[in-house]
């Protein structure tokens, strides 16, 4: 039952127009398992990522968390009761963060599970201590977004998400916007997750974090998965020309 | 006939009766506009085509006519269809609705204006599409509009004058009643004018004082 996929895309496929930007895309994550995807600007990592929890509705195929279809098709109604439910499964994190400027960080993390999980405000409210302890933010429990840096904000969204007590992590670019040395708190925060064994998936352009910290590393390209591995082969040994280009120039400019 | 504003005092009472009432109807009608403009500003965003289309109309018809015909219309024209409006409702009704189409297109302004990833985090929680609107994207929109909203409501202070057209004893009826028995209308007329400047100038500062609170930045 281990090898059961927890995450199943199958065959996805999404087109704007003429334009193809995933072409028949499959992949399986297991339980705990911890994905990397890296690749170009434009590969169609995020589209990907925003398929998995409808976001980006997908053309053709399916996404499928444990034993639930997630883009099941179904009557307007129905789909968006169904999708609610699915999407407080997948927390996912942005490279903007996302934060409501009009509450504070208590209101933004107690907000759905008040809503949602018919929380009382006292239950609600030590369920953001108790994840923003998590994330080392609890000293800010009444700032609004506008009052924290760039890695602070983030490390409250990871927060938010994790307060709706998801079953899998999406993070898309999560760092590209801080200042660099905001980066590694932030960094750090997800490496804690993944030390407890959330299931994440981790679109990124931060080939040593990748490499650090988790156990699977995609390659996209003009979207397709061109070359998927462990991340040392990935990375000391790629097999296809584009891999080898692509980190090339990457890990140049990271060794700078 | 000579000034003489020594009369003025002794319609002290009366006067004050009437900024009362002005203060009534346009706080009255000022919720009613921001309330109606909110939900016909959603309506027109998000709301399907057959409500939609309705709204339009009503705000175009709104916009497009009179604010004096309005009030006719709704006091002395909804009795032939059996409804009886007593002046006060009739003008918040009028006052209310008619603004209520001017704040509805600065609230939709900024539901536009609102970031876009604001929906998304919303919707990635597992909020509703309409949760969204109510709790993320509304409140957000209608805190970035207050300063708009704000004159708009200056003007319907100054517009609610027209409601004593209807026979709601408000200042400018309390100060065509003093005239009308003191025959001193420059006295009479100024000293509303002064009244409705103080009115004025205590709604502006309550103005401020939202603005400062509710302040966004991100
Ligand atoms: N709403 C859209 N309409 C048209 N094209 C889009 C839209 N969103 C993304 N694209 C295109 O899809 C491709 C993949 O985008 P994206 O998934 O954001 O790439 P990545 O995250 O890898 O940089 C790009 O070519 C982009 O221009
Ligand atoms: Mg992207």
């Amino acid at each position: 039952m281990t090898d059961k996929p927890f995450i199943d895309i199958r065959h996805a496929a999404k087109s704007y127009g003429a334009l193809e930007v995933l072409k028949d895309i499959s992949l399986q994550v297991r339980k705990g398992q911890i994905v990397a995807i890296i690749g170009p600007s434009g590969s169609g990592k995020s589209t990907l990522l925003r398929a998995i929890n409808d976001l980006d509705p997908l053309t053709k195929g399916e996404v499928w968390l444990e034993d639930m279809q997630v883009n099941k098709p179904l009557p307007p109604r129905q789909y968006e009761r169904h999708i609610n439910q699915m999407r407080q499964q997948i927390g996912m994190v942005f490279q903007h963060f996302n934060l409501f400027p009009h509450l504070t960080v208590r209101g933004n993390i107690t907000l759905a599970p008040k809503m949602l999980k018919r929380l009382t405000e006292a239950e609600a409210n030590a369920l953001a201590e108790k994840q923003l302890a998590h994330v080392g933010m609890l000293d800010r429990i009444d700032y609004y977004p506008s009052q924290l840096s760039g890695g602070q904000k983030q490390r409250v969204a990871i927060a938010r998400a994790l307060a709706m007590e998801p079953k899998v992590m999406l993070f898309d670019e999560v760092t590209s916007a801080l200042d660099p040395e905001l980066v590694e708190e932030v960094n750090l925060t997800m490496k804690k997750l993944a030390e407890e064994h959330m299931t994440m998936i981790i679109v990124t352009h931060e080939m040593r974090f990748a490499q650090d910290v988790c156990d699977r590393v995609l390659f996209m390209d003009q979207g397709v998965v061109v070359e998927e591995g462990p991340p040392e082969v990935i990375f000391r040994n790629p097999q296809h020309e584009r891999t080898k280009n692509f980190l090339r120039k990457h890990l140049q400019g990271n060794a700078q | 006939m000579t000034l003489d504003f020594t009369i003025v005092p002794s319609y002290f009472t009366l006067l004050l009766i009437g900024s009362g009432w002005t203060i009534a109807i346009t706080a009255a009608a000022a919720v009613l506009s921001f309330v109606v403009g909110i939900l016909f500003a959603v309506i027109a965003l998000y709301g399907p085509a057959l409500v939609r289309y309705p709204i339009r109309l009503f705000a175009w018809l709104f916009m497009g006519t009179p604010l004096l015909l309005q009030l006719f219309l709704i006091y002395f024209g909804l009795i032939q269809i059996g409804i009886d409006l007593p002046a006060f409702a009739a003008g918040v009704i009028g006052l209310g609705l008619h603004f209520a189409v001017y704040n509805s297109d600065i609230i939709q302004s900024g539901i536009r204006a609102v970031d876009k990833g604001q929906y998304e985090g919303a919707r990635t929680l597992g909020l509703s599409r309409l949760q969204t609107i109510a709790r993320i994207i509304v409140p957000q929109a209608v805190r970035s509009v207050i300063p708009p909203i704000g004159n708009n409501m200056i003007a319907l202070l100054k517009d609610s004058a027209l409601v004593s057209v209807i026979g709601v004893t408000e200042l400018t009826l309390t100060a065509q009643l003093a005239i009308s028995k003191t025959f001193h209308p420059f006295e009479f007329y100024l000293a509303a004018a002064v009244c409705y400047y103080v009115i004025n100038l205590g709604l502006e500062a309550g103005l401020r004082h939202l603005e400062g609170r509710v302040q966004l930045s991100r």
